[in-house]
């Protein structure tokens, strides 16, 4: 599997650490409640089909990505950088 | 019709002629009491344990492929009760105990083989944690015996012991634990359950959940639709789709694990033994393959194959633990998919949806559990109430904090 960072170009996968499903947004810290911050936490939607997920390029350009993966395939549809979405809004 | 030596001798002198097909393949009827999503391991030991236990017979398996065709076949046969925490360690032991009756409960030869299951440890810390584990275990007990250096070497001398990075220094043995053939697992099951009238019925893919008023009746599927007073979902892997039929989101990611057997070899290695500096475990099947694997790919997949990094990494760890492998060619190696649960246990629970019961969550240890899962989770769905050694699997043990997290690594599942 290769990844193609917007940085770096095709690299292989290994360069990379995987962290999970991009689409769940923290809740606001002290004010959330219990119920929503457990869903946050625990709770995915786990597709069979594509998948918006977190890369981090450790041996590359340290850089967060957003990968569009499809898990039935392991093709890669598009890779975006995290930092583009802003903390706390929804993609 | 029952096994014995006896018609084993019947049929060799009628030249095997006299076989007949170990089990039905009905049409769905239109109702049961209780359907079961998932004709694997799982199911259909709940099946049984639901038809033998709890007399109740109008059951349907209902499974999308062929019976065993998902994890059950997938796996590498490891049986064990080496478990710490106290929600989990019963429950392990209730399914070693059925394991050691299995054969005789289901009149089926699933060549359960208790050789032994040794965890080797290589370094002063790991073995105060084995030593930890090995007390928890007694405490329960279930045995094991913490091995020093040189009686490892008395049963293996072949495993490099002065690896310069990982010496070994000594193994927790867990001598009841061992292998089974996991094929004849299902098989076996599935005999079972059938002679009592259970339905399985296969080439059958639920595609959705008859709801009324919030509670589930039935099941759509690719062969019509089946109404059921009660409905089990026992599809590791799969769990996060089919509980999305039902409105549900799960604690759950599906990851692939890979698995691998070599050429035929002459017998090498009596047990299964675990490398304990990396992930690695290795048994010999008796047709002489050694068997192994490591760790799960790390990412999202449904594809039921995986990628080279983890070979090599398998490969690596296999090399630094027992050089003489150098030279046996790898034969095959094929992928599963886990439901790998947000802290490395599984879940046996009512859903929040009415009329559906959960079985899932099982990560890469969903095999050794099979019989006791079935039998909790057939005492779920008869009594309505969870099998005192289940008690912990609970859905709600992540949002109220009771989490069973062996590994200690938090809600990270491409980490247990």
């Amino acid at each position: 599997m290769r990844i193609t960072c917007p940085y770096c170009g095709a690299r292989d996968a290994q360069e990379f650490s995987y962290l999970g499903a991009a689409d769940p947004v923290r809740p606001d810290g002290m004010a959330a409640a219990e119920a929503a911050m457990a869903d946050y936490v625990y709770l995915r939607d786990n597709p069979a089909g594509p998948h918006r997920e977190l890369w981090y390029h450790g041996s590359g350009c340290r850089s967060w990505l957003i990968v569009t993966r499809d898990t039935r395939t392991h093709a890669i549809s598009a890779v975006e950088p995290a930092k583009v979405r802003k903390a706390g809004e929804a993609a | 019709m029952r096994y014995s030596a006896l018609s084993l001798l019947t049929q060799a002198l009628r030249g095997h002629k006299g076989w007949t097909p170990v089990w039905r393949d009905p049409a769905p009827k239109a109702e049961y009491d209780v359907v079961i999503i998932g004709g694997g391991g799982h199911g259909l030991a709940t099946a049984h344990y639901l038809a033998s236990r709890h007399g109740i017979t109008k059951i349907a398996v209902l499974e999308k492929g062929y019976l065993g065709s998902g994890n059950v076949g997938r796996n590498t046969t490891i049986i064990r009760s080496n478990y710490l925490l106290p929600g989990n360690t019963p429950f392990y032991e209730l399914s070693m105990k059925l394991w050691e009756g299995l054969e005789q409960d289901l009149n089926y030869n699933a060549m359960v083989s208790q050789r032994g299951v040794l965890n080797l440890y290589h370094s002063d810390a790991q073995r105060d944690a084995f030593a930890r584990r090995g007390n928890a275990m007694r405490l329960a007990g279930v045995d094991a015996e913490l091995l020093d250096r040189e009686q490892v070497r008395a049963m293996a001398p072949f495993f490099d012991y002065d690896n310069a990075r990982f010496p070994i220094q000594g193994g927790l043995l867990q001598k009841r634990g061992g292998t089974a053939r996991h094929d004849a697992v299902a098989w076996g099951y599935a005999r079972a359950a059938d002679s009592r009238g259970v339905d399985l019925i296969q080439n059958c893919e639920v595609t959705g959940f008859t709801m009324v008023d919030g509670r589930a009746v039935g099941v759509e599927t690719s062969r019509g639709p089946i109404r059921a007073k009660k409905i089990a979902m026992a599809v590791a892997g799969n769990s996060s789709r089919v509980a999305a039929m039902a409105g549900m989101r799960l604690p759950i990611e599906s990851h692939v694990l890979q698995a691998f057997v070599s050429e035929g070899l002459k017998p090498m290695i009596d047990g299964v033994v675990t490398f304990g500096a990396g992930h690695f475990y290795v048994s010999q099947s008796d047709k002489g393959g050694l068997v192994f694997g490591g760790d799960i790919d790390g990412y999202n997949s449904y594809a039921q194959r995986g990628n080279l990094p983890v070979i090599e990494d398998v490969m690596e760890s296999a090399m630094a633990l027992w050089p003489g492998l150098g030279r046996v060619r790898m034969l095959r190696h094929w992928g599963g998919i886990m439901d790998m649960s947000m802290d490395g246990s599984p879940i046996i629970d009512r859903a929040p949806v009415e009329g559906l019961y959960l079985n899932a969550g099982w990560c890469y240890g969903g095999f050794k559990a099979t019989p006791a899962s079935g039998f909790c989770f057939a005492h779920l769905i008869a009594t309505g109430e969870p099998h005192p050694v289940a008690a912990a699997y609970r859905l709600d043990r992540f949002a109220s904090g009771r989490l069973i997290d062996e590994k200690g690594v938090g809600a990270q599942p491409n980490l247990h």
